[in-house]
């Protein structure tokens, strides 16, 4: 519990500089740490607790995004009842799409996860009443019933704070459950879990819909302030790698570790795309970072940290 | 309208023999080491430089085929070194990882040194024409050379000691080794041959179509599908499998909006995983 | 332990934490494509820009009347990776971060409406340049203004031109590439042509990036059109092109957006003989201060020649419409602001509304009706490469008070000459071409082969 308490203490902390003076910048770049952390935490869920590595995970992201503006430029919904239909939609897709593509163990339930993205982006791109390849934008009025674009904006930022700290609450208490406990049996050894009595294909269904619920939320939210949504942006297979790297970069099964992850890698990211010297070669030298870390910090930032600094232990879980 | 028909199917098994080739890679690399390979789109288009290049400096791109190869097993062996050897027995995230990053550093490379403009291999060879069919020459060559790079690949892995022993490393690593079998080699060796065939197979695209540093990604994306379709480990269902995209690809785009292709492909991508996730040939290398 | 954690948190936050300056500069923010599939394009574009600010900073600056003096103008960009992802967070970072008091818009329609919500979220005014398409224009934004004669009035010329030219043909096949600006032209131009007593047998688009366009070519050879029309942006148009002059596509003319105006498309060689394709700026068209007189409009900024030689001196060829747009972009900018006196947003904004100029580039004035902020001053032009003296050379051939030569047509023409020139050459290639090359290529691999055999584990 003390731990919980730090991660979200933190979390409002960091949320609450930007409204206290109200800059804008940090506005924006505290945002998209926070969606970083909303999205590494879900994804942590069904990759690092259960142990299936959802390649495609970003896909969840889409069709929140998706449903929320279609619902909000066709029907005139609130954004906030669109971001919660936008999620449950995402569970519920990802809930019917487990029970078939969860048989699938390893690199061949990766390479399921990658097809189901692309079909996805694809069926979309070919849609005309989705607005199709071009994707859909928003009559800037749509941001009146917010009183402005301004405060849409705003609205938008307090919205992903309050997900971010659901999704660290969520992650948080799932791994303290029984129902945790059993995700990582599976992880640890699927068949094992099955004979020690483990229902194994409920849980690991309802923990990949509860890992899509949230990012269906935190799409649904990025592209109504975004204003506008198209199948490539909200279907982009490398940001799904993104958040695996967040994941691994902080520490995959653990709560704070996707958390660290992301705000680091959002910070290497800003850095490596502004900075003149690196500005050319940001691919590559994000490439090269991957691939240390793979190779010589498997268990990334939180793992290290608890090998080096037994100190700490008690307050990375 | 016969003609456009016969056309189609024509530039479509040639075309899917190129795909099917560089299938082949992915699919060797996954039948023998268990990895699925990230980078191997990034190859293919490191294969489209390297023919540009040679061309460029006056050598024919189908000269150039045995260059490339050799190039290809020599990059491919580094990369296993590199980025492979540490971590050959974790979980499959880590490799795909390190794959990952592999394609990430190259592209991020590529994009600097080449930028993201498209290059065209200006060759012509002529072509074949029958009334409305008109068959490029340097499909026809591509269709040739990628069946012939498979018969030999099916004659090093089935008559030769090496091509052996890569076999038994596939059916079981542990058992390989107690047989004095030096697994490093035979994982650095088949790893350097799947990107070998990635990067022919790109410089024989190249030859077709003009690419940039980024159309490696889609080549791909059809690699895995056509891996799925022949299944995960069968050099031969690639093939096949190949030979069905390019079909489809050329085919039923008569019929349907060629728009719904990709969907189509990766429909088909995971079905064929659920049904029948060995592939609809399925066998083993 | 807590205390840490925060102020680390709390520093890294800092860390981001911009300092605003004070003005004495006017800050212009834009990104570029600088990599991606709009580069060739976007360079020209910068590339024109950069030769407006640095002349604009040669003379020194820009007379602002409410300060009392010349503010010099500071461009600042960013590369967007032809990303529409990139491109929103970047215009957001030029707005809040950079403090840009105008902005440019990227190149290409997809790019500039990413950019466009978000210079109306914050109110900025915006240019757009390199972006034709029609529906930035009607959602309710009142600070975007464009440069380029829209979508809607892109292809239909070309309609115009074969109507006129062969009023027997009847059929067209529009293949386009499914991207919002070519999506707006080929719609307008589908309309159009139907209007116009065409028959349209094949509708269709393809993927963004496509580069094997065997079965789009198929089915409109299945469907035998009068004339082609469509394409997308540069690198898909050429390669069009190019593939329908391998498969002999017998059609009697093909008109194709973006590729043709650019000087590399002559690179296909003859497959890009005879293609027409529209324009927005060629460096033969004639816009004067005469001719705006005649149409008691003010004339600003360099003549035709002027821009022309300035560029070529600049960066040693002639600039294309891209560039021209991009100069013109910030022409248009520097009118607004010596007209407003002030950089204030409303004042500029009034300016640019009440704005009707004729520039190099051609008239200037913008839509306030439901579709703020639309172009409906400029014209287009249509250009065909034609050959003189064995070289490839772009003509304007349409409308006829603009043409530099006369439209060649047929296409079909050009297969004519081919095989009277050289009737015995081509098959003979075709035999020994690739049976020779394969026996090199077994050779090779054989070797392969038996090196392979030679490393045993």
């Amino acid at each position: 519990m003390k731990s919980l308490s730090w991660l979200i203490g933190l979390l409002i902390v960091i949320g609450a500089i930007p409204m206290i003076t109200h800059d804008v910048t940090l506005r924006e770049t505290v945002f998209i740490i926070l969606m970083y952390i909303a999205l590494a935490e879900s994804l942590n869920i069904i990759l690092g607790y259960t142990g299936y590595v959802s390649f495609g995970h970003i896909v969840f992201y889409g069709i929140g995004g998706y449903v929320a503006f279609l619902m909000i430029q066709n029907y005139g919904l609130n954004i906030i009842p669109a971001m919660i239909l936008a999620g449950l939609f995402s569970a519920l897709v990802a809930y019917c799409l487990g029970l078939a593509i969860l048989r699938l163990r390893g690199a061949y339930f990766a390479i399921a996860t990658i097809g189901v993205n692309e079909a996805v982006k694809a069926l979309i791109t070919n849609l005309e009443q989705v607005g199709g390849a071009e994707g859909i934008y928003f009559n800037i009025k749509v941001y009146s019933a917010y009183g402005g674009a301004e405060h849409a904006i705003w609205l938008s930022y307090y919205l992903m704070l309050a997900v971010t700290i659901a999704v660290v609450i969520v992650s948080w208490f799932v791994k303290k459950s029984k129902f945790g406990l059993g995700l990582m049996a599976i992880r640890e050894d699927e068949d094992a879990a099955i004979t020690l009595g483990v229902n194994t294909s409920k849980y690991k269904t309802l923990a990949y819909a509860l890992s899509a619920l949230f990012p269906g939320m935190i799409g649904a939210i990025f592209f109504f302030k975004n204003g506008n949504i198209e199948p490539e942006s909200a279907f982009h297979l490398t940001k799904s790698i993104e958040m695996i790297f967040m994941v691994m970069l902080g520490g995959f099964g653990t709560v704070t570790g996707p958390m660290i992850g992301a705000i680091v890698y959002e910070r290497i990211r800003g850095f490596l795309i502004v900075s003149e010297m690196f500005k050319a070669l940001h691919i590559a030298i994000s490439g090269i970072i991957l691939l240390l870390i793979v190779l010589f910090m498997p268990r990334g930032i939180i793992g290290f940290v608890r090998d080096k600094i037994p100190a700490l232990r008690r307050f990375v879980e | 309208m016969l003609d456009v028909w016969i056309d189609s199917i024509i530039s479509g098994i040639l075309l899917g023999l190129v795909y099917g080739l560089a299938a082949i890679g992915l699919s060797l690399i996954w039948g023998v080491m268990k990895v699925i390979n990230l980078s191997h789109g990034a190859f293919i288009a490191l294969g489209m430089f390297t023919a540009y290049f040679l061309f460029a400096f006056g050598l024919n791109p189908y000269l150039g085929v045995p260059i490339i190869f050799a190039l290809g097993i020599i990059l491919g062996i580094a990369v296993y070194f590199v980025a492979l050897h540490r971590i050959i027995d974790a979980p499959e995230l880590s490799t795909l990882l390190s794959t990952f990053s592999i394609s990430l550093f190259i592209i991020g490379l590529g994009t600097f040194v080449w930028t993201t403009i498209p290059y065209a291999i200006d060759i012509h060879v002529g072509s074949i024409s029958i009334g409305n069919i008109t068959i490029l020459g340097t499909k026809v060559i591509a269709g040739i050379v990628s069946i012939i790079l498979t018969i030999l690949l099916y004659i090093f892995l089935y008559r030769t000691k090496t091509g052996k022993a890569v076999r038994a490393v596939s059916m079981n690593r542990v058992a390989a080794e107690l047989m004095g079998i030096n697994t490093t080699r035979i994982l650095a060796l088949s790893f350097g041959i799947g990107i070998a065939l990635a990067m022919t197979a790109g410089a024989l695209i190249a030859t077709i179509f003009p690419f940039t540093i980024l159309s490696g990604g889609v080549y791909e994306l059809k690699s895995f599908v056509i891996c799925v379709l022949g299944g995960l480990g069968s050099p031969i269902g690639a093939l096949v499998g190949g030979l069905i995209l390019g079909i489809i690809e050329n085919v039923i785009t008569l019929q349907i909006p060629t728009g719904l292709v990709p969907f189509i492909e990766f429909t088909i991508l995971v079905a064929v995983l659920l049904i029948k996730p060995s592939g609809l040939l399925g066998g083993e290398v | 332990m807590r205390k840490i954690l925060v102020a680390l948190a709390v520093l890294i936050l800092l860390s981001s934490i911009s300092v605003a300056t004070a003005k004495d500069e006017i800050v212009i923010g834009f990104t570029m494509s600088q990599t991606g599939k709009f580069n060739s394009e976007s360079k020209e574009q910068f590339q024109g820009l950069k030769l407006w600010a640095d002349q604009v900073n040669a003379k020194g600056g820009i007379y602002v009347k409410s300060l009392g003096k010349n503010l010099t103008v500071k461009l600042v960009y960013y590369d967007d990776e032809s990303s529409k992802d990139r491109v929103q967070q970047l215009y957001t970072k030029l707005i809040t971060e950079d403090k840009a008091d105008f902005l440019i818009s990227p190149y290409s329609s997809g790019l500039t409406a990413s950019a466009a919500i978000v210079a109306s979220q914050y109110g900025k005014i915006m240019i757009a340049t390199g972006a034709a398409s029609d529906s930035i224009f009607n959602k309710g934004y009142n600070c975007i203004y464009q440069i380029y004669t829209p979508a809607s009035r892109y292809l239909t010329g070309a309609i115009d031109m074969l109507k006129a030219v062969d009023p027997n043909a009847k059929k067209i096949a529009i293949v386009y590439e499914d991207s919002k600006f070519a999506k707006d032209v080929c719609k307008a131009a589908k309309d159009y042509a139907e209007q116009n007593g065409f028959e349209v047998v094949l509708f269709e688009s393809y993927a963004p990036g496509t580069t094997d366009f065997t079965s789009l070519i198929n089915k409109i050879i299945a469907k035998s059109p009068d004339a082609i029309i469509g394409g997308g942006h540069f690198a898909d148009g050429e390669t069009f092109a190019k593939q329908l002059y391998e498969k002999r596509v017998k059609v009697k003319l093909i008109s194709l957006l973006v590729a043709p105006a650019v000087p590399e498309f002559a690179k296909i060689g003859k497959a890009a003989l005879y293609v027409t394709g529209p324009s927005q700026w060629e460096p033969m068209v004639r816009y004067s201060p005469e001719m705006a007189k005649k149409l008691g409009i003010e004339w600003f900024g360099p003549t035709v020649e002027e821009f022309v030689e300035a560029y070529k001196k600049a960066y040693g060829y002639e600039p294309g419409y891209h560039a021209a747009g991009g100069y013109v972009a910030g022409l248009v900018l520097q009118k607004a602001i010596e007209d407003a006196g002030t950089l204030d947003t409303e004042a500029v904004k009034k300016a640019l509304e009440k704005m009707d100029i004729m520039t190099f580039f051609g008239r200037i004035s913008f839509d306030t009706g439901e579709y703020y902020g639309r172009q409906k001053g400029h014209e287009m032009v249509y250009l065909q490469w034609q050959e003189k003296k064995g070289e490839l050379v772009k003509v304007v051939v349409w409308p006829e008070s603009a043409k530099s030569a006369d439209l060649i047509y047929p296409l079909t023409l050009k297969f004519g000459k081919e095989t009277t020139e050289t009737p015995a050459e081509a098959p003979a290639k075709e035999e020994k071409g690739p049976g020779f090359e394969a026996i090199l290529a077994i050779a090779g691999l054989a070797g392969i082969a038996y090196i392979t055999r030679r490393f045993k584990p």
